[in-house]
């Protein structure tokens, strides 16, 4: 069978600073990475694939050329090959656009089983494309997916989908659509053999074209994305508090409850 | 919409062929006529160059716009009961609706089963009326049966803005009906305005935006200015979606704030009979798992007692476990410390957990990650109690005290009562 898992590549936002005298982002030097809930997503088809070593493990992803090295450790984790889809074309999409551009790749790619795609990416934290990419290919789709299991003849799965208050179980056939959560598994790391033959020349990476995957130039990029970005800003800096101060920490506590007090907080 | 050139006026002059910046202009020789190709963007730079008025934009495949009115609220209930969210967008709506004008209304959208009495509530809480969509089939949630009456809803019935709770539910449902849709979708909104004048002062107070940009904007426009956090808070972006409607959003739980119930409301009550049969449903529910474990509410909590990383070890929480006793609040924690397995999911402050906005929010061995500040930035005070005197929670905290949380807290414990008013 084969499996498709939706990654993405996107800056480490735990190592993104703001400049604090021109308050604007620090883009240098954070470094690029799979995003997390994707991950997850990985380990879980790899994990079939550990069972079923028939199973075919096909990354796809959108975005800028460099992506390819996200892509690299998506093989050297155990991925059997990946498709990067980069092209000015769909460059600025949101996730309407963003959707259509990979659901052009994935129909391009072929039949699937399933596709595990992470819950949210990191940098814009939206968890639309993955259910508008389920949308587009009218699968049936689970989010938020915290264990998985799937029938000996691989045409049911059974899932636990995470509420705020517990779960449910839910049965559904394949082929579908699962975002993953972090409680899922715990990703593997990437293997030495692995980086070798992620590393050569002849790695199954294949970057396609907006032609190559044949989309309808009228639904991806910029322009055709409805949402637009009206205005980006800075949120507004806090005025500075104030360090309480006191000779111990007896001292220091009343000083502090004082103030709440005097703001009537207490 | 795509931009053509009529041939009976093009004279071959090539302005235009020069003036697109995506080469999406051929020339034809022997015609002596541009043509557009491919490449266009429809960004229209070429319609204002030509000398003739040969370029013009087909708006034939546009949105109508103006047959979208009103304001739904996706009010979402889970065994009978309305969320909370949904009682704060309820508000929100309303509040959107008086600002488009003064023949817009606020519904609240309701799908479930024998949903009357919801109905009757969200009108209380604030909803000029009430859409049920009833059927034994939308009893619980599932993707496909509600996205379906929902979207069978909007076309029959034009909504102007949809606004959804970004929940569980929420965020697996709103995409699919904006993908269904073909509309923008715009997630964990913090801020929506409709009227400039409000969108102006919000930002004024909110934002570093110099509101001079925002002079050539038509104040007419009451298209939905969604502001939302980017990079864990560091950057916020405002969107709007122009071309398409209905205009939707989601938005966290906790951000906005809901009105005084109203009991007795009265309200227009709409039903609408859904068309959906039990093989348009694809996922089978074989059963909803409520975990016993204490409820932790976290968004009605007035004080919070957050430990962090600082805290060492899983034993902290014993302490701030102790710390919200003593205070009547809550525990709640940083991101560290449930990757650290020292405590659950359900108690994490931040852009992966809880939005929280209490009275007093106690940040205890927290460094103050951008991600743990955009789930609690908005608390009225902010404590912070840290041996890093240059922790960046210490930039956010109207309070702080340098020093070891393990001596400070104990203080404030044993000295709580001695300035508190509370009983």
């Amino acid at each position: 069978m084969r499996i498709i898992v939706c990654a993405k590549q996107v800056p480490d936002t735990s190592e993104v600073k703001i400049d604090p005298k021109t308050n604007r982002i620090i883009r240098d030097g954070v470094p690029s990475i799979l995003n997390p809930d994707d991950a997850n997503a990985l380990e879980e088809a790899l994990l079939i694939k550990d069972k079923d070593p028939e199973t075919v493990v096909t990354v796809v992803s959108m975005g800028p050329p460099q992506a390819k090295d996200m892509l690299i450790e998506c093989l050297a984790m155990g991925a059997d090959e990946c498709y990067l889809l980069s092209d000015r074309a769909v460059g600025g999409s949101d996730t309407w656009a963003t959707s259509n551009a990979i659901t052009a790749l994935i129909e391009k790619i072929g039949p699937f089983d399933m596709i595990f795609a992470g819950r949210q990416a990191i940098d814009g934290d939206t968890a639309q494309v993955g259910p508008q990419i389920a949308e587009k290919l009218h699968l049936p789709q689970v989010t938020y997916v915290q264990k998985f299991d799937i029938s000996e003849d691989k045409k049911v799965v059974t899932v636990q989908r995470q509420l705020e208050d517990g779960y449910e179980v839910i049965e559904v056939p394949t082929p579908c659509m699962l975002t993953c959560i972090k409680e899922l598994n715990n990703p593997r790391y990437m293997s030495v053999s692995g980086i070798v033959k992620a590393c050569k020349p002849d790695a199954p990476i294949y970057v396609k074209s907006a032609k190559d995957v044949e989309c309808d130039l009228s639904k991806v990029g910029l322009e055709a994305s409805p949402t637009v970005v009206f205005r980006s800003f800075t949120p507004a800096p806090k005025a500075p508090g104030q360090i309480i101060q006191g000779e111990d920490e007896r001292a220091q506590s009343k000083n502090l409850l004082a103030k709440l007090k005097e703001k009537h907080a207490i | 919409m795509a931009v053509v050139v009529n041939h009976e006026l093009c004279k071959g002059c090539q302005i235009c062929v020069k003036a697109c910046p995506f080469q999406a202009i051929d020339f034809d020789d022997v015609a002596r006529k541009a043509t557009i190709n491919e490449k266009c963007t429809a960004c229209s730079v070429c319609i204002s160059k030509c000398p003739f008025k040969a370029i013009s934009k087909d708006e034939s495949d546009a949105v109508d716009l103006s047959a979208y009115k009103h304001i739904w609220v996706f009010a979402e209930q889970r065994d009978g009961e309305l969320m909370g969210v949904a009682k704060e967008l309820i508000a929100c709506g309303r509040r959107l609706s008086r600002d488009i004008s003064a023949d817009t209304k606020c519904y609240a959208l309701l799908v479930g089963n024998n949903l009357d009495a919801l109905g009757q509530e969200a009108i209380e809480w604030g909803a000029d009326g009430s859409i049920l969509i009833e059927s034994p089939l939308l009893e619980h949630f599932n993707t496909d049966g509600y996205t379906k009456v929902i979207c069978d809803a909007i076309q029959e019935m034009k909504p102007e803005i949809i606004l959804y709770g970004a929940t569980h539910i929420g965020r697996d449902l709103a995409p699919r009906v904006a993908g269904r849709s073909n509309v923008g979708l715009t997630a964990d909104c913090t801020g929506l305005e409709v009227d400039l004048e409000k969108y102006k002062a919000y930002c004024a107070k909110e934002t570093t935006l110099d509101l001079s940009t925002l002079e050539g904007e038509d104040p007419n426009d009451k298209c939905i200015k969604q502001t939302r956090p980017a990079f864990g808070g560091n950057l916020m972006a405002t969107i709007v979606s122009k071309k398409t409607r209905p205009q939707m959003s989601t938005v966290r739980p906790g951000v906005m704030s809901k009105q005084e119930r109203v009991p007795g409301a009265k309200g227009e009550i709409i039903k609408v009979t859904p068309k959906l049969e039990e093989s348009d449903i694809r996922t089978k529910i074989i059963k909803i798992v409520k975990e016993a474990k204490e409820m932790v509410s976290l968004t009605d909590a007035k004080i919070i007692c957050s430990g962090g990383r600082g805290l060492g070890g899983p034993e902290g929480f014993k302490l701030m476990q102790e710390f919200a006793d003593k205070v009547g609040g809550v525990v709640g924690s940083s991101r560290a410390c449930v990757d650290n397995g020292w405590i659950g999911h359900e108690h994490q402050v931040g852009q992966t957990g809880t939005t929280v906005k209490p009275d007093i929010y106690f940040a205890c061995g927290i460094s103050g990650a951008i991600q743990h500040q955009a789930g609690m930035k908005n608390s009225k005070l902010i404590v912070a109690i840290n041996k890093d005197p240059d922790a960046p929670i210490f930039g956010i905290a109207d309070y702080g005290i340098v020093g070891d949380l393990y001596k400070v807290v104990p203080m404030i414990i044993e000295e709580w009562d001695n300035f508190s008013t509370a009983l």
